[in-house]
C-alpha cells in the first residue's frame, strides 16, 4: 500500500497538480484524494480484492491445481454425475467437479481472466467513445451539440441488455465482439457525465482567458479541459468495470457471451443449472465469484468518488 | 401545463426517429441475407432472388427505410421466420406477462428501497445506516439470474412453497418479482439515502424546524416530498436497465414474457423478432420517460417553468 501512496502523490504534485488545481494547500488533487481514500476502510477492502483478482487472472496457470478443460475420469461419480467437494474421492477437487468431470476451482480461476479482460477492455471502448462524444458535444455547442446529445439519448432509450443481445445475435458471439458490444451499449453514461462537466467548464474564466489570448480549440481541450475529466474517468472507469463484468456474465448466462470451452462464470452457471438439484455448487460458486468481483469494483469506485470528488461527497453527507 | 406536455412530446420525436434509424441500420447491414432466412436453407437461388424482390431488398436503402418506418408506425414490425407469425402478434401475446413482472418488480424495488434509504439517512452513521448501506451495495452486486436460481433452490426445491417456474397463478409471480426487485431495491435505497441527506442539509428544512414545526410535519411535508423528486427521475433512468433484469429473470423462471421470446429468437437467428422486441422496448422506455416527466411537472411547479 505504501507504493500506492507514493505513486499517488507523485502523480499529483509536480506538473499535473499545479496546472489543475493550485489550491490553497498547494497540494495535488491525487495526494489529497489518497489521504481521504486511505481512511475509507471499505474502499481499501475493495482495492485489495481488486488487486487479488488481477493477480489471480495473471497467475491463473500457477494457481490453478488442474487444467481447466481437462475432463478427468475420477471427476465423475459412478453414475456419471459431478463430484461434490464433500466426497472423499474429491480431495484433489477443492470445489468439486462439473458435469464434464472438469475441476470447478480451476475453471473459476481461469474465468477471472475472461471477466476482467472483458470488463476492462469494454470499458476502454466505452470511455473512448463516451469522452469523445461528451467532450465534443459539450465544447462545440450549437447544432453539433444537439445532434450528438440527441444521439446519446436515443442510445440510452434502448434497454441495455436487449440491445447487447440484438448486437451479439447479429454479429455472432466471440470474445472481441462481446467487448465491442458491451462498450457500445455502455458509453452513453460516460458521455452524459463528461458532457455536463465540459459544458460547465466552457464558460469558466480560465477557458475564456485561454481563448482570449488566441489558443486554438484543440490545445484548450487537451491542456485545460481533459485534465479536469481525469477524476470522472477514474471513478466511472472503476464503476464501469463492475457493470461490464455483470453484463458479460449475463450474456454468457444467456448462452450468447463468451463461448465454451472458454471458462466464463456466467456460462458455467448456465451449464450448471440443469444439474442444480443434485449439484448446486455448480451454480453457487461461479455466482459468488461474479458477486465478489462486482462488489469489489463497486466498493473501489465508490471510495474513489468520495476521495476524488469532495463536492459530491459533501452533497451525499449533507 | 399543456404547453409543457406538448413540448415534451415534440422533444421525443427526434429520439423516436433515432431509434428507427439505428434499428434499420442494424438490420440493413446485417451479414445474413434476410431473403435466404425467409426462404429457408433448402430454397433454390431463384426462389431467394424472387423473395428478395418481393421483400424489396433490392431497393436503395432510403426507400427501404421509408417503407420500414411507414410500416412500423402502423404497428407492422415484420414477420418472424421461426414463429411464422407477424412480430407484433407474437409480442402482443407475451407483453401482458412482462408487464406484470415489471409492475410487481418496481413495487418490490420501491417498497423495500425507499424505507431503507429514508431510515438510513435519518439515522446517518448509525449501525442501521452502515449495515443497510453495506447490504445495499452487496445487493447491487448480485447477478439477478444467480439470485433467481438461489431463491428457486431454497423456496421451490428445498422448501417447496412456490412453483418451480412458469406462469399462471399469483404464486408463480412471487419469486420472479422478488428477484427482479431486490437488486433494484438496493439501488433505490442508496439513492433515497443520498437525496434525503441532501434535503436534510437544506435551508428550508432548518427554517421549518426553526419556526417550531413538529418532527412529523417536517418529515412528511418538507423532507419526504423533496427527497422523492429525484427518485421519480431515477425510475425513468432505471427502466432501460430494469428491462435487462427482467429478460434474465424470465429466463431463470421460464416466465413466458418478451425477454424469453427474444432469447429464444436468437437461437433461431430470428432477426425480425429480436429487432421487434428491441424497438418495442425502446419505445416503451421513451413513453414511460414522457409519463414520468409529466408526472414530475405535476408534482413540482418549478419543472414546468424550466422549459
Amino acid at each position: 500500500m505504501a507504493n500506492l501512496a507514493s505513486s499517488g502523490s507523485a502523480l499529483g504534485s509536480p506538473g499535473a497538480g499545479r496546472s489543475i488545481e493550485a489550491g490553497p494547500a498547494e497540494q495535488g488533487m491525487f495526494a489529497l484524494g489518497w489521504r481521504r481514500f486511505r481512511r475509507d476502510r471499505l474502499a481499501l477492502l475493495g482495492a485489495v480484492v481488486v488487486l487479488l483478482l488481477v493477480f489471480v487472472a495473471l497467475a491463473a496457470p500457477l494457481i490453478a491445481p488442474h487444467d481447466p478443460s481437462q475432463q478427468y475420469d475420477e471427476g465423475l461419480t459412478s453414475n456419471g454425475l459431478p463430484v461434490p467437494s464433500t466426497l472423499p474421492q474429491s480431495t484433489q477437487f477443492i470445489l468439486g467437479t462439473d458435469a464434464n468431470g472438469r475441476d470447478l476451482f480451476s475453471r473459476i480461476i481461469y474465468g477471472t481472466r475472461v471477466s476482467l479482460t472483458v470488463g476492462v477492455l469494454a470499458n476502454l471502448v466505452a470511455i473512448t467513445i463516451g469522452v469523445l462524444i461528451g467532450a465534443v458535444a459539450g465544447f462545440i455547442g450549437g447544432w453539433g451539440e444537439s445532434l450528438l446529445m440527441r444521439f446519446t439519448e436515443t442510445m440510452m432509450a434502448f434497454p441495455t441488455l436487449l440491445l447487447a443481445i440484438a448486437l451479439v445475435a447479429i454479429l455472432r458471439p466471440s470474445l472481441w465482439i462481446i467487448i465491442f458490444v458491451i462498450g457500445i451499449v455502455y458509453w452513453t453514461w460516460i458521455a452524459k457525465v463528461v458532457y455536463g462537466q465540459v459544458r460547465s467548464l466552457r464558460t469558466r474564466d480560465f477557458i475564456i482567458a485561454a481563448r482570449s489570448i488566441g489558443t486554438p480549440d484543440l490545445p484548450i481541450v487537451l491542456r485545460h479541459i481533459l485534465p479536469h475529466m481525469v477524476p470522472v474517468i477514474i471513478v466511472w472507469g472503476t464503476l464501469g468495470i463492475a457493470t461490464n463484468v455483470m453484463l458479460e456474465a449475463s450474456l454468457s448466462y444467456l448462452g450468447i457471451g463468451v463461448q465454451p470451452p472458454t471458462p466464463s462464470w456466467g456460462g458455467m452457471i448456465q451449464q450448471g443449472q440443469q444439474y442444480y438439484r443434485s449439484a448446486p455448487w455448480l451454480v453457487i460458486y461461479p455466482g459468488l465469484a461474479i458477486m465478489i468481483t462486482v462488489f469489489a469494483f463497486n466498493l473501489l469506485g465508490d471510495g474513489l468518488r468520495d476521495a476524488l470528488d469532495p463536492i459530491q461527497r459533501k452533497k451525499l453527507e449533507g | 401545463m399543456l404547453k409543457y406536455i406538448l413540448r415534451r412530446l415534440l422533444l421525443s420525436i427526434p429520439v423516436l426517429i433515432g431509434i428507427s434509424l439505428i434499428t434499420f441500420f442494424l438490420i440493413y447491414f446485417l451479414p445474413a441475407d434476410p431473403a435466404r432466412m425467409y426462404a429457408g436453407p433448402n430454397a433454390s437461388v431463384e426462389t431467394v432472388a424472387r423473395i428478395r424482390q418481393q421483400l424489396g431488398l433490392d431497393d436503395p436503402p432510403w426507400i427501404q427505410y421509408g417503407r420500414y418506418l411507414f410500416r412500423a408506425v402502423q404497428g407492422d414490425l415484420g414477420f418472424s421466420y421461426h414463429l411464422q407469425l407477424p412480430v407484433t402478434r407474437a409480442l402482443m401475446s407475451r407483453i401482458p406477462y412482462t408487464f406484470l413482472l415489471i409492475v410487481f418488480g418496481i413495487m418490490v424495488e420501491l417498497l423495500i428501497g425507499l424505507p431503507v434509504g429514508f431510515v438510513s439517512a435519518l439515522r446517518q452513521y448509525s449501525r442501521w445506516d452502515r449495515a443497510g448501506m453495506a447490504i445495499a451495495l452487496l445487493g447491487v452486486s448480485v447477478p439477478p439470474f444467480w439470485l433467481g436460481l438461489l431463491l428457486l433452490f431454497w423456496f421451490s426445491f428445498l422448501i417447496p412453497i412456490f412453483p418451480l417456474g412458469g406462469a399462471g397463478t399469483p404464486a408463480h409471480l412471487v419469486l420472479p418479482a422478488l428477484t427482479v426487485g431486490l437488486g433494484g431495491a438496493a439501488w433505490y435505497a442508496r439513492m433515497t439515502r443520498s437525496s434525503t441527506l441532501e434535503v436534510l442539509g437544506s435551508d428550508y428544512v432548518r427554517t421549518a424546524y426553526a419556526k417550531g414545526l413538529g418532527e412529523s410535519a417536517v418529515l412528511y411535508r418538507h423532507i419526504m416530498r423533496n427527497a422523492l423528486n429525484p427518485i421519480v427521475t431515477m425510475i425513468g433512468m432505471d427502466i432501460p436497465w430494469f428491462i435487462g433484469g427482467v429478460v434474465l429473470v424470465e429466463q431463470v423462471f421460464a416466465w413466458p414474457g418478451i425477454g424469453r421470446m427474444a432469447v429464444e429468437a436468437i437461437i433461431q437467428v430470428d432477426i425480425p423478432l429480436i429487432m421487434g422486441t428491441v424497438i418495442f422496448t425502446a419505445v416503451l422506455v421513451v413513453v414511460s420517460s414522457i409519463m414520468i416527466d409529466i408526472a414530475q411537472a405535476i408534482l413540482d411547479p418549478r419543472i414546468r417553468e424550466q422549459v
